[in-house]
This record gives C-alpha cells, structure tokens and sequence, in this order.
C-alpha cells in the first residue's frame, strides 16, 4: 500500500492492567486487554475493529489516541510517535485525534448546554471566542443535522441519537484527521442508527476523515469499513478488505462469528447452515497459551495449544493469525 | 450539502420547540411540589429550625435560664393544670421549656453546621487526593477509612467526648473529624466515576489540563450527591450531639442544648414526663424533616433523573 | 382451534409526574399453538409492557391497565389473565407461563444456588418431592446445555457466565412444561457467539417440546430466523402483523420498510446507502389522534395526520395500520 499515505501506523501495542490483590495491595498480575496488535491506516479510510465484549477494543482504542499510556508498542501519528510524547507536546497534537463515545448518555456532562459541550475543544485549545466561537457552534450542529437554535437546552433534552450528533459535533469542532469511533451505534435504535452511520460516512467524504471504527455488530462493521480487523482476547486474528473477510475468512474464529450473525431475510437464514461456536471466551487476566483461541476452535490441532501463531500475510493484504492458515483452505470450517 | 435530510427541519424534534405557557408552568410546579409534598414539608420543617435558631431571643416568650422555683414542673398547656403561659410547661427548675426548646436549636444547628462543614472539607479533600492519585495513596486512604468506618461510631465519639472534656468547640471537632470518612469516601468514589466519564475522556482529548477538569466537570458535578449527603450527616449530628448532652458529654449544663435538656428530664420521667419528651419530640422533627429534605434534594440536585427526551 | 391466547384491545398507560405515558394503547393478537409469535419494535415502543401486563408484573402505580381482555385457553376452560388475583396469576407464571427476560441477573437471586431456584419452581407449581424434583433438575439444566449438571447444581448466579445464566432462566421458564414461554429480548445482553448458542437451543426446544413462544426483539436478523409470525409495534400500537416470509419480501407499513431498508446485510458485496428513517421515535406522554409515525412518515397524506389508521387486512395473514398501499403507490381503499 502507498506508504506515503499512511496517517496512522500501529507497532505491537500492548496495555495491560494490573490487577492488586492481598492484603497489601501487591500486583498479582495483568489483564492483557490488549495484548500486541499491529496495522495501518490510510488516510481517508475507515478500519473497522470487531469482537465480543471484552476483547479489548475500546482499550485499543484509546490506547492509539493516548487516553491511556500503553504498556509497550508504539503509535505512529504521521511518522511521530505518540507514545514517546509528553505534556504540551501531546496536548498540542490531540485535537488532530477525537473519539466518540458508546454512550450517550454519560458523554456529555449534564450540567453543561450544547453549546458549551461542542465549543470545549475549541475553548481548550484558545482557538475561537465570542461571536467567532458562536458562529462556528452553530455551523457545527448543522453539519451534524441538529438545529442550530438549541445551544442554550442540556443533554436531558435529546434523544440518544441527538445526543450522539452533539458528541461527533464535539469531535469535529476541532478539525481533526483521525478519529475513533468506539461503538457509536450500539445504543441507538435501529431506525437511528442509519441515521448516525449515514452521517459518518458523509462527514467522512466531506472532511476527508479517517476513522477506526469499533463495534460487535459484524454487519454494520461491514458496511461502514474498507478494512476490517477481527480482535480476540486481546489480539489480531485477521485482517483483510471486507468483502474478503465476509465472503472468504480464513480465521476459523471470523468464520464462526460471520456464521453466528442472523441474516435478516427468513427464507436465507432458515437453509443457512450454521456452526456454532461453543463456550464462553477466557479470561484475558489468563489467556491460553499458544493460541488464544485453540480452546473453542473446532480446527485446534497439536501446535496451537504449544505456539502462538504470529499475523502473518497469507494473502497480498490479508493477515490471518492461525496456524492452519494457508490458500488451500486448511483454516477453513466445513458445515 | 450531502447531508441526508438534516432531521431538524421536520419532526418531533420540533417539540422541543414548543414553549409551555405561565400557566403550564404552574401547573407543572404544582404537580411537581405535590408528588415531592414530602420535600416540601423537610423544606419548612428545616427552615422553621433555623428560623428558630436566629431569631430565639425574638421569638422565645422567657429567658430560657430564668429559673421561677415557684411555678417549676408545670405541665403543657393542653394537659390538666397547664397554662398557655408556659405552653410546654416547665422544668424542675420552673424554667420556660419552650423557651429553651427554641434556643436549643442554636446549639445542634451550630454543632450540625459546623461539623458537617468541617467533615465535608476534610472528606472532600482527602477523598479527592484518593480518587485522583489512584493506586498505592488510594488503597492505604482507603484501608484507614474503613478502618474507621469500621469502629463503633458512639462508643468511639463518646470515648474521646469524656477525654477532651465539655465545649461546644470540643463537639464540633469531634463530630467534624469523625464524620470525614464518609465524605471522603463519597467524594472518592464520585471523583472515579467522574473521571472515567466520556466527558473527561473527550476533554483530555481535546488537550484539557487537570486544574481545568476539575473545575469544570468534577467540582460541579461533585456538589449535588455532597449536598445531599451534607443534609443526612447534620441530621446524625444533630442527634449524636443530643446523645452526648443526655450522657453529659456535649456543651455544659448551663447550656440550653436538647441533650442537656433530655438529661435533666431524665430524673422526672415518673413525675413530669414531658421535660424529656418535649427535646425528644423536638429532636424527632428536626431530624425528620432533614431526612426527607435530603431524599427531595437528592432527587432535585441530580439531571440525570430530570426528564429525558426519547 | 381457537388460539391458545386472545389478547383484545389491551391499553396500558403510566401515570407519571410528566403526565400519562401511553405505553400500549389498544393493542390486539391471537397466538395459535405452537407458533412463535415475535414482538419488534424500537425500544420505548411498548414491548415489554405488552407482556409485562399479560403477566401481572406492571407496577401499579405508576402503571395501570385501563383495558382489554387476554384469553389464555387452559384445560379447565379459558380464563382472563386481567381478572386474575395476584395469587392466581402467581401460579400462571413459571407454571403455565414461563419467560425469560433480557437480564438473567435480575431474574435469579444471587444467594442461591442455581439448583434450589430451579427446584423451587417445580416444588411449587408441580409439587414435586425433593428427590425427584433434583432428578429433575439435573435433567433440565443438561436439557438446556450445562455441561456437568449434577456439579452446576450447587453453583452460584455469579460463578457462570452471562450465557450459562441465560440458560438457567430458561431452565427455569421450562421447568413446569409451560403452555407459552415469552422471552423478553433474551439475546440482547450477550455476544453474537452466545446469542447463536442460545438461539439454537430455543429452536432445538421448540422442537422437541412443541413450545408455544412470543419472542421480543428489536433484531430483525434474529426475528427472521426464529418467528412464525411477526409483530411490529410503534408508538405503543402494533402497525404491522404478518407471516415472517410476508413481512421481509413486502413490507406494508412505511416504518417497516424502513426497518428493513436501514439493516445493512452481511451476505451481500453491494455498498448502498443505508435508508435512515429520520427523526426520532415518537414522544409517548402525547395522546396520539393520527397515526402515530406520520411525524416520520415520507407518504403522509392529509388524512394520516386526521385519524389513527387501524389494523386491517390487506392480504391472507398480513395486516397493516396504514392509509398508504405502498404496492398500488397510493392511499387504501380508493
Ligand atoms: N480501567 C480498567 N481497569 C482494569 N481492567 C480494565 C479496564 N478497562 C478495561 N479493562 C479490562 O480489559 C478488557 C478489555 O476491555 P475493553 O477494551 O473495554 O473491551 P471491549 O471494548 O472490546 O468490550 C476487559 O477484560 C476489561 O475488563
Ligand atoms: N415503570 C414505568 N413507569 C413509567 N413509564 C414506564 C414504565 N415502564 C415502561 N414505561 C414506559 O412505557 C413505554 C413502553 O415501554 P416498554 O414496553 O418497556 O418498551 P420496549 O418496547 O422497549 O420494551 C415507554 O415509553 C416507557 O418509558
Ligand atoms: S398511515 Fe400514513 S403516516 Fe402512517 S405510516 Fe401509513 S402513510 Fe405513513
Ligand atoms: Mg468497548
Ligand atoms: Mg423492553
């Protein structure tokens, strides 16, 4: 891929959290909530991250965007590396990277108006004030499709889809290039959703955005992304164009989360035959040995209970961390 | 623009729009004074408490210290040989018992204003350096107070009560200092989830520094659940400190207090019961009214149970 | 054979500080033996409610049925679950009706081990003894796939995982051969993996059992696999009531097409824009005088915004509340 237009490169990132037990509060080990993903992203792209909860999206998430101070890895924000930043440094570069948030009812502070709540950034950084900061208010809550008159009324006032339209305003007062979007959906109602997702998507052609796009909704990921990663327990398992992942996955882990998800058509979701994955995922404070996923993977043989399988490019652009992994299909499931 | 149908323009959206007439409005305070009518009664008990308190010398018929042997133990004006003179009948000592119930209050919303206002500056910044620090600082903050919390609260109270001997100062200290644990507790656990909140979140992300953090979004929405917690803690106070008289370890007998009044009454229960019941009675509806004006300042100070829009 | 439950004309409303909430108003279905009958709609839209009230389990106040009839046909005759007395519809719960709703956490007590809950529903309705009700137990919890029953019996709410609790409601919703089992977006709570293990065991209990189920989502991928029918409610009425195959390929009302439209689909490359239906769901404090999603609605006419549209039929099994005939391009009948 052009190297010249990468905006974000992602190097063995890892966080842990440490668990304190006993008596004394000692350290007695680590959640690996991530635990060494590497990719790219383009400028302009979108790069969606699926997995079940708990998987440690969010936590990648903001470890890239420094909300948390990785363990180890690195963040290279074009060609600077986040991880190496410090104080004013960082804080000056911060506007180029927003996040929106799951949820939104706890995003927006209830005691602050709409206008104050999408003017912060702005105010923060000292970029705007007065008629300037007003004005720019209200040219960002029409971009984001909310009346420009409702400024002065509290979050208590909007729907959660109002409210996620307040949180991207926020995100985008400040003109940043890349932004995560952690679930953005996930609350909202169907019939909303399309709504917020056209608006993404929108946005992102306007102001040529990039965006990793989080989510557990495998379909709505697929829509929305050019690329998508399929996390577990803490790591990458594949990585691949969308179209690949959905038609051909060679992860037996994608395979079973593209069979879980019910395909809204019944005459389709009746003949489809389904594999059902069995069992609950681990714990990431004790992942398995070898491969994290060789307790639920119907294909585990001898060497995945021994030795990780690394990412590895089974395919021009597409990475499959599994050791059955090749172009024969000997990752692939047979139902 | 390639915006899809900008929503604002058309739908139920416009609702918001709708402004509600005076009279609406009225109704609607109505309707909400109503449903919280408990609030409202917390409201004017408390407010008749602090009336009292500052207006005793106005409002108080006697010298709440002028003793008139020959009229002593009198009874309430509404029992047999009362008079509307001494409405709550007299002491032991011919004292005005309803003069002294009114300067009472200037002694428990004193120990109650003052205590709470110690407890909760110590507890909010002990809580805030728990919260905020994390980690090691936090866990041995944290083990002390439930170390504390853990104690037998009046044995503990009325144990360093005996040792530093009787002043209202004395009592203040005490409740002041004893009471933190839990502001610092609830001061803590508000300031993790504050900043474990998207908006913390999304202002670091916009470069935010602490001091601004704090002042803008933890400070604020830290005063609510404190000012609610403020109202119940006095309450305790205000009985703990009618414990203590009645034990003869608050403010000396001098004093009108309603502990040092229970006290008194104590040794007449038989013969005039209604020297103790009257500061029983009266302890009774100050701390009545101050609970149910927290449950309603509880409901009042939180916009997150304020109504919202689907 | 008439259905096994009438529900006629159900109205539910809440009387809340901010005025009445119109939560089901006038809401009427039939559930035939055997079928599985699914509620969708958004959230807010009455779902819960709807069942809620054939249970019993409205809390009163703030809420209150102000009408309707719900007829469940039992061996001793038919009988209105909205007369019973609080006792009476104690014992239809988890007897004759089991459900299941979305947090299996608040449906179990955390001080029990999931045995004795279990065995405590069949002691009760079934008057079962000791012995054979654990029998019983460790039957059912291998029924709906525990793995190693007689060692999960002792176990507490808390040592499973969010699937296997899920699985133990629904052991317990089983427990007493219940004529309906209605489930409350039981799926909504977990993961895609589990959601499919325990969607599976509804369909392999189905089966076996012949159960009668009234499933709620706001998944109409799930839906589509799992109903025979489907209910579509908004704005606390239904708007739609078809056969599964019948609502997907010719969706009759506006917010059902909608729906559709707005659900991309994992099996197809194709890369259209989502149709978002705009605005925002309706505001329930209003009592409604026309239909309820005209504020929404791309086809409303003069009329839609007059009166309430009722539920009629358009087609063998398929009834829409609609004055638009979205196959013809203009209103109903001429
Ligand atoms: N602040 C934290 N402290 C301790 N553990 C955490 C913290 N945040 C997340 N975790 C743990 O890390 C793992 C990954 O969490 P998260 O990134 O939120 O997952 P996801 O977003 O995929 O649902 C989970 O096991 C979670 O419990
Ligand atoms: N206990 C309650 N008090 C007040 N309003 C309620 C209560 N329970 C439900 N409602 C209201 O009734 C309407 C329908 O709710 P519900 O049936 O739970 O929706 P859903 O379709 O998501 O299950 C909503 O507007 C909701 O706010
Ligand atoms: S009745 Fe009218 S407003 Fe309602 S859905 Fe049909 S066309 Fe739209
Ligand atoms: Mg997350
Ligand atoms: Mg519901």
């Amino acid at each position: 891929m052009a190297e010249q237009n990468e905006l974000l490169r992602v190097v063995d990132l890892k966080t842990y959290f440490p668990i304190y037990g006993g008596l004394l509060g000692r350290k007695v080990g680590a959640v690996k909530a991530v635990d060494g993903i590497s990719f790219s992203i383009q400028r302009g792209e979108t790069l969606g991250l699926v997995g079940e909860s708990g998987c440690g999206k969010s936590t990648a998430g903001r470890a890239i965007i420094q909300l948390l101070r990785p363990t180890a890895g690195h963040v290279f924000f074009e060609d600077v590396d986040l991880t190496t930043l410090k104080g004013e440094a960082l804080r000056r570069l911060r506007p180029r990277m927003q996040m929106i948030f799951q949820d939104p009812y706890a995003t927006l502070n209830p005691r602050h108006s709409v206008g104050k709540i999408v003017s912060e950034p702005l105010r923060l950084q000292g970029l705007m004030r007065g008629h300037e900061l007003k004005d720019r208010v209200a040219e960002l809550l029409e971009l984001v499709g909310l009346n420009p008159a409702y400024t002065r009324r509290f979050p208590h006032e909007f729907s959660g889809g109002q409210r996620q339209r307040i949180g991207i305003a926020r995100a985008l007062s400040v003109n940043p290039s890349f932004i995560v979007c952690d679930e953005p959906i996930s609350a909202l109602d169907v019939s909303i959703q399309a709504q917020v997702v056209n608006l993404l998507q929108d946005l992102q052609e306007r102001l040529n955005l990039t965006y990793l796009f989080i989510a557990h909704d495998l379909s709505m990921v697929k829509h929305i992304s050019h690329r998508v990663a399929v996390m577990y327990l803490g790591k990458i398992m594949e990585l691949t164009d969308r179209n690949t992942l959905f038609d051909d996955p060679l992860h037996p882990y994608t395979q079973a989360l593209n069979s879980a998800v019910p395909v809204p058509h019944p005459s389709v979701e009746r003949q489809r035959r389904r594999f059902i994955l069995h069992g609950d995922p681990p714990s990431p404070a004790h992942p398995p040995v070898g491969c994290v996923f060789h307790t639920r993977c119907p294909l585990a043989v001898l060497e995945c209970s021994a030795s990780e399988p690394p990412l590895h490019a089974v395919l021009p652009g597409h990475f499959v961390a599994c050791h059955l992994a090749d172009t024969r299909g000997g990752s692939k499931i047979s139902i | 623009m390639a915006l899809d149908n900008p929503p604002y323009q058309h739908d139920a959206d416009s609702l918001l729009d709708i402004e509600k007439t005076w009279a609406e409005r009225l109704a609607y305070g109505g309707r909400f004074l109503w449903r919280d009518r408990s609030g409202v009664l917390g409201i004017i008990i408390f407010l008749s408490v602090v009336i009292a308190a500052l207006f005793s010398p106005q409002l108080a018929p006697y010298d709440p210290l002028a003793q008139d042997l020959r009229n002593n133990k009198l009874p309430p004006a509404w029992n047999v040989g009362g008079t509307w003179e001494h409405p709550f009948g007299t002491d032991n000592l011919g004292r005005d018992i309803f003069s002294r119930i009114i300067y009472g209050t200037r002694v428990s919303l004193t120990v109650g204003f003052f205590g709470v206002l110690i407890a909760a500056t110590l507890g909010m910044i002990i809580g805030a350096i728990a919260g905020y620090m994390g980690g090691r600082i936090d866990s041995a903050i944290m083990s002390l107070i439930n170390l504390i919390l853990s104690l037998p609260y009046l044995l503990f109270v009325v144990f360093i009560a005996a040792v530093l001997g009787r002043s209202l100062l004395n009592v203040i200290l005490i409740f002041g200092i004893t009471d933190s644990p839990i502001f610092a507790r609830v001061t803590r656990g508000e300031v993790l989830r504050i900043r474990k909140s998207g908006y913390v979140e999304s202002a670091i992300s916009a470069g935010a520094r602490w001091p601004r953090i704090i002042f803008d979004h933890i400070f604020p929405n830290l005063i609510g659940p404190l000012i609610t917690l403020a109202t119940f803690e006095m309450s305790a106070m205000i009985f703990y400190e009618a414990g203590l008289g009645f034990l003869g370890l608050s403010v000396p007998p001098s004093v009108p207090s309603w502990g040092n009044m229970l006290s008194n009454g104590r040794k007449y229960l038989t013969s005039a019961s209604w020297i103790a019941a009257a500061p029983g009675l009266a302890i009774m509806y100050t701390s009545l009214g101050m609970n149910l004006l927290g449950d309603w300042l509880r409901d009042v100070l939180d916009p997150r149970l304020r109504r919202s829009r689907r | 054979m008439n259905p096994l439950l009438e529900v006629r004309n159900l109205v539910t409303k809440f009387y809340t500080l901010d005025g009445v909430v119109h939560a089901v108003s006038g809401v009427s279905f039939d559930l035939q033996e055997g079928e599985t009958l699914a509620i969708v709609g958004e959230s807010g839209s009455g779902k819960s409610v709807t069942v809620l009230s054939l249970l019993g389990l409205i809390p009163t106040p703030p809420g209150r049925i102000e009408q309707g009839t719900a007829l469940l046909r039992t061996p001793l005759g038919q009988k209105d679950l909205l007369q019973l007395s609080k006792a009476e519809l104690r014992d239809v719960r988890g007897g004759q009706i089991g459900f299941v709703f979305q947090d299996p956490i608040s449906t179990l007590n955390p001080i029990l081990t999931i045995g004795e809950q279990i065995k405590e529903t069949l002691t009760r309705h079934l008057h079962l003894s000791a012995e054979k009700a654990k029998a019983q137990v460790i039957k059912l919890l291998a029924e709906v796939g525990i793995p190693d029953p007689e060692m999960r019996y002792k176990a507490y709410p808390f040592q499973l995982s969010g699937g296997m609790r899920q699985r133990v409601v629904i052991a317990i919703a089983i427990a007493c051969n219940p004529h309906i089992v209605i489930a409350d977006e039981p799926t909504t709570a977990l993961d895609v993996t589990v959601q499919a293990q325990i969607i599976d065991l509804f369909n392999r209990l189905r089966r076996t059992l012949g159960m009668t189920m009234i499933w709620i989502t706001h998944d109409l991928g799930v839906v589509a696999g799992l109903a025979d029918r489907v209910m579509v409610m908004y704005g606390g009425r239904i708007v739609e009531l078809s056969t599964v195959d019948d609502l997907y390929e010719r969706p009759q009302h506006p917010y059902t097409a909608g729906l559709l439209g707005a659900l991309p689909r994992l099996d197809s490359q194709e890369t259209r824009r989502l149709v978002s239906i705009r605005g925002t769901p309706p505001d329930m404090l209003l009592p409604l005088r026309h239909c309820p999603f005209s504020w929404r609605c791309d086809y409303a006419s003069e009329r839609c915004w007059q009166e309430i549209p009722e539920l009629t039929s358009t087609a063998p099994g398929h009834e829409v509340a609609c004055f638009y005939d979205m196959e013809k391009g203009g209103l109903r009948d001429g």
